[in-house]
């Protein structure tokens, strides 16, 4: 259990988190999403203490991180920057960091095979690439058995193998009843995984809410329509509250209209359907409706810095 | 590359329990012992300590008949048993300052903190084992250096001195002791600067650009100055005879003592306030 209320961080005048209110529940996984730079990895920071906060408050479990007496097994945390020293083996790495909670040697060659480092494990972590250095973070995450699971960007450099893994992991420690919290900016890996999204931009939070409602509720949902008589079919269809796109002929996307409608207003004029589905918007679009405001904003902003320039 | 293992389930653990000031040394005996460059720098160290008292004594024994009374007075020969500890005190500084901006700049300390977010104990455990090593590592050197020079020196009876003479036993053990502070002292430089570089070239101006620098003063300032900075302060541990201008072994050695704790205070204080 995480819960932030009112977290804000400024790095010189820049304000990085800007009053974010949250809690991320246990037994589910849950997303937290924003493009880069929108505060997700300083929140994180945030709530491990390694940043104090200018304002507001984060607790895991109940406590400031600080104040826990063995906090790796609280949380497990993999950062988005690498934290590894780069001459020491991946074995000794785990093994300075477990013997700070006193966890024997055992459970540092369980999670080196977990994550399938053991051929490596004796090689200096600075030679590994991106793929296995975000393994160790995560064996390193996992180390103290923690009840709350904080990973920045994980399947960051994984091959697709590793992405599947990662998937399989994050939602069996979920069902475990662990509090999972994942950041991403790659929304359609974050509809593959997540329960509950947190959404932010700029520091600012945008959406908190399920995965499915976000879905739906974004954008508006679209139809696809097939028939040889497209042309005909869109000429019906359209409203003032119904957008008909003709993407090529024969192929229509409807806004506006379910599939019930659309299928009902084609089989009284006798027109055939080869197809009629409802799309749902990827999490993309959900997410670049949302914060397209953010985006022009900044675009804007751009400009005016070049301008000066 | 190893294939993943199929197990996608964490297999579970028992919870061993708290973070204590006994299991951080550990943690950090073990991050010490790991790296290479931890190695180097000692080994390097003990070999400057030995090697350069055992040249110095070879080419002041095969010298001494063509040297000039005056060259013969310059000779000590406990200045030459410790001559590699004023080399040899780089290489433990430059590692002594490693051993924490070796963290910032690679983000290990990110870890580290996130395993003891109380952060302190991180700074004691690593100041204590790195004091430790240093000082056991380098004792052995300083009295191998001693013995050795004093056997290559054996056919020049003025250059002999007895290791129970008094303040000799005191200036050998010295040695390693100023090498252990020495060590601390610019641990906590690179606990406060955070950058290796940054760290190393504080040490070196504090102990090799300020010093000289002094010659600039008026004499009498300059003397009245210059024996209370750390250099020279901490030079008195394992010097045999102390001039008018220079504290006595004692006073001198607590005063660079206050100068490892006054910095490890400043490096406390700067660690637990700032972000990481």
């Amino acid at each position: 259990m995480i819960e932030a209320q009112g977290l804000a961080k400024d790095y010189g005048d820049k304000r990085a988190v800007d009053g974010l209110t949250f809690s991320v529940r246990p037994g589910i996984v849950t997303g937290f999403l924003g493009p880069n730079g929108s505060g997700k990895s300083t929140t994180m920071r945030l709530i491990l203490g390694l940043d104090a906060p200018t304002g507001g408050d984060v607790t895991v479990n109940g406590k400031h991180y600080r104040d826990h007496a063995a906090p790796l097994h609280e949380v497990g945390a993999l950062l988005e920057a690498r934290s590894v020293h780069t001459g020491r083996s991946a074995y000794n790495h785990l093994l300075a960091l477990a013997r700070t909670h006193g966890i024997p040697r055992r459970r540092v060659d369980e999670l080196i095979d977990l994550v399938g480092l053991r051929e490596v494990a004796g090689k200096r972590a600075g030679k590994f690439s991106l793929g296995m250095g975000q393994r160790l973070g995560i064996a390193a995450a996992l180390l103290g058995d923690p009840s709350t699971v904080m990973l920045d960007e994980p399947v960051n450099g994984l091959d697709p193998e590793g992405i599947h893994w990662m998937r399989s992991l994050l939602k069996g420690l979920a069902a475990e009843g662990r509090t999972v919290f994942v950041s991403s900016h790659l929304m359609s890996e974050m509809s593959l995984t997540a329960d509950h999204l947190i959404v932010i931009g700029r520091g600012r939070k945008i959406a908190d809410t399920s995965t499915s409602e976000f879905l739906s509720a974004a954008s508006g949902n679209v139809v696809r329509v097939r028939s040889p008589q497209a042309a005909e079919l869109g000429r019906l269809l359209v409203a003032p509250d119904v957008t008909v796109e003709a993407l090529e002929p024969g192929h229509l996307e409807v806004r506006g209209l379910t599939a019930v409608q659309i299928g009902d207003v084609a089989a009284a004029n006798g027109f055939a359907l080869h197809e009629l589905t409802p799309q749902q918007a990827s999490l993309e679009e959900a997410f670049m409706d949302l914060t397209r405001e953010d985006i022009e904003f900044r675009a804007a902003e751009l400009e005016s810095k070049e301008a000066v320039a | 590359m190893s294939t993943l293992a199929s197990i996608h389930r964490l297999p579970r653990a028992a919870h061993t329990g708290r973070v204590t000031q006994a299991r951080v040394v550990l943690s950090e005996w073990t991050k010490l012992h790991s790296l290479r460059s931890t190695r180097w720098s000692l080994f390097a160290g003990v070999l400057l300590t030995i090697a350069f008292p055992i040249i110095f004594a070879a080419v002041t024994s095969s010298h001494w008949g063509t040297m000039s009374v005056h060259e013969r007075a310059d000779r000590h020969p406990l200045d030459i048993a410790l001559a590699g500890v004023n080399v040899s005190q780089l290489a433990i500084a430059v590692l002594g300052v490693l051993v924490i901006t070796g963290e910032y700049s690679t983000g290990m300390i990110r870890a580290s903190f996130t395993a003891v977010p109380k952060r302190l104990p991180v700074l004691w455990a690593k100041t204590a084992v790195f004091g430790v090593v240093s000082f056991l590592l380098m004792l052995p050197p300083v009295l191998i250096a001693f013995f050795a020079s004093q056997a290559i020196l054996s056919r020049h009876h003025i250059l002999q001195i007895s290791f129970s003479h008094p303040g000799v036993a005191r200036s050998v053990i010295g040695g390693a002791i100023y090498l252990l502070l020495v060590g601390v002292f610019a641990l906590g430089i690179g606990a406060i600067v955070r950058n290796t570089a940054g760290g190393i070239a504080t040490f070196a101006a504090i102990f090799f650009v300020i010093p000289p620098l002094m010659n600039i003063l008026p004499t009498s300032w300059n003397n009245a100055i210059s024996q209370y900075l750390p250099s020279e302060a901490g030079r008195q541990i394992f010097s045999l005879t102390h001039g008018a201008h220079s504290l006595a072994p004692w006073p001198g050695g607590l005063l660079f003592l206050g100068y490892c704790a006054l910095t490890l205070a400043i490096a406390a204080v700067l660690l637990v306030r700032r972000d990481t």
